[in-house]
């Protein structure tokens, strides 16, 4: 089956426009009637829930942290783009337009990328008239800084917590509705499904996870705003609760998985350390602004830096490989993440790594130390370089920090239309939970500005095209439907306590994280996915067998939690296997190893790419690949929509 | 890589209305460069394995900004090692043979949920109460259109660095929550966006402070050692003068 993206006809710059124009209104007096779940208090989510209360909507709002301010946006750290051309360096809307396209290795939908780049300048405007204190240049204006993707400097940063500043205003315009009585906060709450009446997504059964108490919640409309499944790896620079579950469960109720293969794999995180380990830290890509990559050119001496014989200053300038300036010329340190991981990966492939582990490459500061002073390093990444410090115990003033790539972002999500609306009527996705704006590769500073775009500016206009065709309030808890689904949660978490078997809840994560990391990590093939795809079976019939949950269900049981999760996530696994495995081509986070250039290809030769770079197919794969669940047991469906390049000519990405 | 043996001593706690008590653990081979919080999962997937009850705690992003964790380290909230929270303190600052005390953060305002969990939500009902700029979306003029001057923009960034974990009231004799309302007042207050609610923000927010149950200050300053964000009690100050002035134009009016 196709789907139907409902794009709006007209020129690609005036979609948004008359869309809005076209779309039905709800009257103000009719919206209060309207009840709306927003599930997630993120960037996405908090920003939806605070608007559609300012429009009059009643909201319930669901987060399982303790405060709708601690959701994972929070940690973002570089910055947010927006197209307002203040640097006058020739930014524009279709640039950041384009950029995003071509970020995206071109699988990205054009509608919906142009409508965020021309949203992103009102986000701006948003956040500084809430106080965001984004930094600012001496006569009081906006300072921007570029990321990877762009030769333009169009990202708006506050210090090194860029995310942290946007949610908490966020955050205060969620508290000011609190208190207004528009939403209704619901704090350590958590999604464990969705209820689907008459085929159209009506409410939600929650676990507070404090009490344990298990209850129906309806509403004219679902929105989940529940963020990426970056965990399925277990080691991620997500936060340790992230998860797929809302969306998972979504999935199986009808919502189809979009382009789930699509991975960001961030280039700059700190090295793995252990086996203990439970999560990995990002350092911005801003540092990339002045940091230089560098592994050594010889095998030799990168052996003697593993084995502690030499030190990075050891090696003199000429027998440096500052890799990605050499392959990159014009965008250098600054080319897309993708680009830039699979890269440290080959160096690491090649023996040439200097972590202990040999995975690690070094991220140097000492060139623009020497020319700018410690003290201008100081100010612009201080509190990167002390969080480097007290994680690894070095000094990054002193010598080079040591990085390795590491799961940060999914591109793929639930499929939404252009109104972000799943194909299961009623159910809206905003953020990183959907899979819309960033194609196969996500370009830094880009995920705040979707999350906020959908949820201040897309969501609040387009969510009435759903509620017009809805009378308010018809279906209420009493529907034997969410009985039914209550009763399937509760013997769900019944299950799960009774198995009462021998490994930790963290042993099948870390044993799932590793498989798919392996398998299914910064290049894939298809042997290995195939074997990944026989393996997960396994490790869900010896979770549900062999999974030892202490406690009670009744109460704040945080093994019982991290149990649902991971057992979605292993189910999720199969999901995310199978999308990779029938994409035969490389495409940003995708990378199958079978399906890269070589000497022979022409665009070689003529020197439009080099040798291992990524090989598209767009005569057989420009569409989105869109995921149907089925029963346990058997593969899901694939479902496509066609991507249609009326502005844009798909070409070979070239950052050199 | 070296490792090391220490003696837990854990707060212990079935849930809100039971009685807590002090448990001892043996934390056995734990690795320097694992974090404290590692450190806890390890002994929990020990537990585990041994057929008992892990031990509860609060965390999320374990990269220090998210606010979550929230133990009580040898007396000292987030360990006595200066800025950090505790998902950041490693146990390369620990010796063989330590013995490691660790209990919530404790304060009236906020009760104990189970274990090391506690319950802040007295700081999101302050914030409700009037810590935020009324700006609807849609309604906001281009972002140049109001300069702010350097200073003021890192005073109020500075503020703004507080990340809610509550610390300082932990630390504080009295419990009280001065830094955490004078930072996050602070901020707003510093700008020229927050000017027109400045008045109506400093006095419902310092009310919402006192009908939340935290203790008055009196100027010892544990709050800023403790601060994983290193706020300075300078914006206390600050507070009680925006509060002196709002006072005395309520009364005015």
């Amino acid at each position: 089956m196709s789907l139907d993206s409902r794009i709006p006809a007209g020129p690609l710059a005036d979609k948004w426009t008359s869309h809005k124009v076209d779309s039905k209104l709800i009257n103000p007096a009719n919206k209060r009637k309207f009840k709306i779940i927003v599930v997630g208090s993120g960037l996405a989510g908090g920003s939806a829930a605070a608007t559609l209360s300012e429009l009059g909507y009643k909201v319930d709002c669901f987060c399982y942290q303790d405060s709708a301010r601690r959701a994972h946006s929070i940690a973002a750290q570089g910055g947010i783009n927006a197209a307002k051309n203040y640097q006058n360096d020739g930014d524009s809307i279709f640039r950041l337009f384009y950029d995003t396209i071509k970020g995206g290795d071109f699988r990205a939908r054009e509608a919906n990328v142009h409508r965020l780049a021309e949203i992103s300048n009102n986000i701006i405007d948003q956040c500084v008239a809430q106080g965001v204190p984004f930094a600012r240049e001496y006569g009081g204006l906006l300072d921007n800084r570029s990321f990877g993707g762009a030769q333009v400097k169009r990202t708006f940063y506050a210090r090194g917590q860029t995310g942290q500043q946007l949610l908490i205003g966020c955050y205060q315009a969620l508290s000011k509705e609190v208190a207004k009585g528009g939403v209704k906060m619901h704090t350590r709450s958590e999604m464990l499904d969705l209820v689907v009446v008459d085929g159209h997504a009506k409410g939600i059964v929650v676990r507070d996870l404090v009490t344990g108490e298990v209850t129906s919640h309806a509403a004219d409309t679902v929105i989940l705003a529940t963020g990426g499944y970056g965990n399925v790896f277990y080691l991620s620079t997500n936060a340790m609760g992230c998860n797929v579950m809302a969306a998972f469960r979504a999935h199986k109720r009808g919502a189809y998985m979009a382009n789930p293969c699509y991975t960001q794999i961030h280039p700059t995180c700190i090295p793995v350390s252990g086996d203990y380990q439970s999560k990995l830290t990002l350092m911005s890509e801003s540092l990339r602004n002045d940091g230089r990559i560098w592994v050594p050119k010889s095998r030799e001496d990168a052996k003697a830096i593993r084995e502690g014989r030499k030190k990075a200053t050891d090696i003199s300038e000429e027998n440096r490989d500052y890799y990605l300036e050499r392959k990159y010329p014009s965008f250098g340190n600054l080319c897309p993440r993708d680009i830039a991981s699979r890269a440290a990966k080959e160096a690491c492939d090649d023996e040439r790594g200097v972590a202990s582990s040999g995975l690690g490459v070094y991220l140097d500061f000492a060139d623009a130390i020497a020319r700018d002073g410690e003290d201008a390093i100081r100010a612009r990444y201080g509190n990167l370089f002390q969080m480097y410090e007290k994680i690894s115990g070095d000094d990054p003033y002193k010598s080079p920090m040591q990085i390795y790539p590491a799961v940060h972002y999914t591109m793929g999500g639930l499929w939404v239309d252009y109104n972000l609306m799943s194909n299961l009527p009623g159910l809206h996705v905003l953020g990183e939970a959907n899979f819309s704006d960033h194609g196969a590769n996500r370009l830094g500073a880009s995920a705040l500005m979707q999350g906020l775009a959908d949820g201040y500016f897309v969501i609040p206009s387009t969510i009435a095209v759903y509620l017009a065709t809805q009378r308010p309030g018809t279906v209420t808890t009493d529907h034997p439907e969410f009985k039914r689904v209550e009763n399937q949660v509760n013997n769900r978490l019944k299950s799960l306590m009774e198995i009462k078997g021998n490994r930790p809840v963290d042993s099948f994560h870390r044993e799932l994280g590793l498989l798919i990391w392996d398998k299914c990590g910064m290049a894939r093939d298809e042997a290995g996915l195939r074997e990944a795809l026989e393996k997960i079976p396994k490790i869900r019939d010896e979770f549900w067998a062999n999974v030892r949950i202490p406690g009670s269900a009744n109460g704040l049981n945080q093994e019982l939690e991290k149990a649902g999760r991971v057992a979605d996530f292993i189910d999720f696994a199969e999901v995310l296997c199978h999308d990779a495995l029938n994409r035969a081509e490389s495409c940003g986070g995708h990378f199958r190893s079978e399906h890269q250039f070589t000497e022979a290809d022409e665009e070689v030769k003529d020197g439009t790419t080099e040798a291992g770079e990524a090989k598209r197919h767009d005569d057989k794969y420009l569409y989105v690949a869109a995921w149907e669940h089925t029963d346990a047991g058997r593969p899901p469906i694939l479902h496509t929509e066609e991507l249609v390049y009326e502005e844009v000519k798909p070409s070979i990405r070239s950052y050199k | 890589m070296p490792l090391l043996n220490l003696n837990l001593k854990v707060w212990r706690q079935d849930s809100a209305d039971s009685k807590g008590r002090i448990e001892s653990y043996e934390a056995k081979e734990i690795p320097t460069t694992a974090s404290f919080l590692e450190m806890i999962d390890i002994v929990n997937e020990r537990l585990i394995n041994d057929n008992e009850e892990p031990i509860h705690f609060d965390h999320d992003c374990r990269e220090g900004i998210c606010g979550m964790c929230s133990m009580t380290i040898n007396g000292v909230p987030h360990s006595k090692e200066q800025g950090i929270t505790t998902c950041q303190l490693h146990m390369r600052k620990f010796s063989e043979g330590d013995t490691i005390w660790i209990e919530p953060f404790r304060a009236n305002a906020f009760p104990v949920v189970k274990d090391l969990v506690t319950n802040r939500s007295s700081f999101d009902r302050i914030i409700q109460a009037g810590g935020y700029i009324s700006a609807r979306t849609g309604s906001a003029p281009d972002a140049h259109a109001t300069p702010v001057p350097k200073a003021d923009a890192d005073a109020a960034f500075d503020a703004a660095a507080c990340i809610g974990c509550g610390a300082c009231v932990a630390a504080c004799k009295n419990a009280s929550a001065m830094l955490f309302v004078s930072a996050k007042a602070s901020h707003l207050n510093h700008l020229p966006q927050g000017q027109v609610e400045k008045d109506s923000r400093t006095l419902a927010m310092v009310r919402q402070m006192d009908e939340e149950g935290f203790g008055n200050c009196t100027n010892q300053f544990e709050c800023e050692a403790v601060c994983p964000k290193e706020i300075s009690a300078d914006h206390i100050a600050k507070l009680n003068r925006d509060y002196l002035v709002a006072s005395a134009r309520e009364t005015a009016s």
